[in-house]
């Protein structure tokens, strides 16, 4: 039994109100459906399904916790997303596996690289992307809890032993207190950030990391923060640059009337290289080193265009 | 079923098609489709469900979900004859200040779901089953679809795991009205041979006159002797618009929006008086 089946078996014996669902991705769950019995239902490979029954058994007032790939869970069921569990505003907990750069070798099919953005269109969708196991499990047993829905990144990577504050929603983690740039970031990539972190302090460059334990809500108090104390703020994540983080964070300063530099490292007008995880960061430009060059880059390229009257 | 209580099944579906007329001005509304299954309608909330005005929030309750949403007018004239809410509600159709509008809205008590876009509401009602189920009560849930919502895959897709799943406490029926938005379903996307259909996806299938409450009563008492863990698909064969001659089976007459002259003369069509002279213009949607 693995860390997140304990949990959602820990949920299970205090409120009897779980049910697991998979439309046959059992990655995370090859244990826990002996232990589940009726309350473990694979539909096979049938995402919509999955997703009106989760929302028949939310009516019911269970607690659904659905499973599929990423892509194949927001995109060939958004609609059922959006209209049974968005409008009914039912507490369906929707987990996709392989999100971001963690489809690895599989090619664009699998790449969820647009999930943030089109879940967080849906009034009151929770977006929950944890940066390691650890933290996996320490916030999963308070989006089970929350009476909204919730989209999760799965992430099963090992512990950064990085995080160890009890979880919020809502809250970030802020790493440093440099001044000079903020790397805004959420999910496995913390761990790319803090290298790039350690390298830019190398060459005299201050730097603080904002971990977002959850997108949304988003800690707008600790973003608009970082933003207006540090001379530069990137946003980095594994996500099309249109709709994600960047789109959020922008948005956030905007409507608080926050004028700051804010740079995106994100995927941009294309799908990624295909190929295994640290082949990807290193063809896309996202380890830590190369982080940290494209941030320098950032800063020495910045010239101000002086506005033609 | 007696011959009095026939009479008085058909007396009542005459009141909710002069509902459902009357709903058809002023915006209009899906008129032919609401026509369709408002006999299923009456014969389900009358004689079958075990629901009440008193008892829509009840956790025995049996369910009716509504998959093709755009017959609301029916379901709402059948709740309001049968005191769900209020008749003089209905007057709020369409108004901002009312949740009553062209598909359910859940504000309205006895709508279980909001429905609208097509295919959604049999995997929702799978899910209510399979809780029934889980929770070892006797409830049925029934789930009306449109004919030309069998277009979607979702509801073939749904279908199988229903099948997997053995939900014999789920009635899938079928208004079978032969028309589809603005084509007759067999010009478009044929459906036939249908009953076949549903077996082959692990359904006990019956196929009764939808506008026969006899008929009905003979196809639903049937169930209680049924033993064995499919699914129930029903297909009920309609008119679209039935009950008044001058828009029955008409491709043409989907969305209705009649002037004050023509709600009148409907009214008085559909008392079996003259027909009526329709002059404005049938609306193409979709």
């Amino acid at each position: 039994m693995n860390r997140y089946e304990q949990i959602l078996l820990e949920h299970m014996e205090r409120h009897r109100n779980l049910v697991v669902m998979t439309a046959e991705n059992r990655m995370a769950l090859r244990n826990i459906p002996p232990y589940l019995g009726k309350r473990f239902i694979d539909v096979g490979i049938a995402e919509q399904t999955m997703v009106g029954m989760a929302t028949g058994l939310a009516l019911r007032g269970n607690i659904p916790v659905v499973h599929a790939l990423a892509t194949f869970l927001t995109l060939r069921a958004f609609e059922f997303i959006r209209t049974d569990v968005g409008i009914g505003q039912l507490p369906v907990k929707l987990v996709g596996a392989i999100a971001g750069f963690l489809s690895e070798a599989n090619g664009p099919t699998h790449q969820a690289i647009e999930d943030i953005s089109i879940m967080r269109g849906i009034p009151n969708m929770g977006i929950f992307c944890p940066c390691d196991e650890l933290e996996m499990i320490a916030g999963l047993p308070t989006i089970l809890e929350a009476q909204r829905p919730f989209y999760v990144r799965y992430n099963a990577m090992p512990s950064l032993g990085t995080i160890n504050a009890p979880f919020e929603l809502g809250s970030s983690i802020t790493i440093g207190d440099g001044h000079d740039v903020a790397i805004i970031t959420y999910g496995f990539l913390l761990k790319e950030a803090l290298k790039a972190k350690e390298e830019l302090e190398s060459q005299g460059i201050a730097t603080r990391v904002v971990y977002l334990r959850t997108v949304v809500p988003i800690d707008e108090y600790t973003v608009i923060e970082s933003a207006q104390t540090c001379g530069l703020t990137v946003t980095l994540e594994d996500h099309f640059q249109t709709g994600g983080l960047y789109s959020i964070v922008a948005e956030t300063l905007l409507a608080n009337r926050v004028s700051a530099d804010v740079q995106p490292i994100a995927l941009r007008s294309r799908w990624f290289k295909p190929a295994l995880l640290n082949d990807v960061l290193v063809y896309e430009g996202f380890t830590g080193a190369m982080i940290a060059t494209r941030i320098q880059s950032m800063i020495e390229d910045y010239v101000v265009i002086p506005i033609p009257f | 079923m007696t011959t009095q209580r026939q009479l008085e099944l058909e007396d009542l579906a005459l009141k909710v098609r002069e509902h459902i007329l009357s709903l058809s001005t002023d915006g209009g509304c899906f008129t032919g489709a609401s026509l369709s299954c408002a006999d299923l309608l009456v014969y389900l909330y009358t004689e079958f469900l075990r629901v009440s005005p008193q008892t829509t929030q009840d956790p025995l309750r049996d369910y009716l979900l509504l998959s093709k949403g755009h017959d609301v007018p029916a379901l709402y004239g059948v709740f309001a004859e049968l005191g769900f809410i209020e008749k003089s509600r209905l007057q709020n159709h369409l108004k901002t200040h009312d949740s009553i509008y062209w598909h359910p809205n859940r504000n309205v008590n006895g709508v279980e779901f909001h429905s609208g876009s097509l295919g959604h509401l049999l995997s929702v009602g799978m899910g209510i089953a399979y809780d029934c189920k889980l929770r070892n009560t006797d409830n049925r849930v029934v789930v009306i679809v449109g004919d030309g919502e069998l277009n979607e895959g979702s509801i073939w897709e749904a279908l199988l795991v229903a099948s997997a799943q053995h939900l014999n406490n789920l009635i899938v029926i079928v208004d079978r009205n032969e028309f589809q938005a603005n084509f007759a379903t067999e010009e478009l996307i044929p459906l036939e041979p249908l009953a076949p259909k549903f077996e082959a996806f692990g359904c006990h299938v019956l196929r009764p006159d939808g506008h026969d409450f006899h008929a009905f009563d003979m196809a639903f008492k049937s169930l209680d002797e049924k033993e064995n863990d499919k699914p129930i698909g029903i297909i009920a064969d309609t008119v679209r618009g039935k009950g008044i001659p001058s828009i029955e089976r008409r491709a043409d007459r989907w969305v209705c929006n009649f002037t004050k002259n023509e709600i009148h003369q409907l009214h008085q069509e559909l008392q079996g008086h003259a027909i009526a002279d329709l002059e404005s213009e049938a609306l193409i949607v979709r």
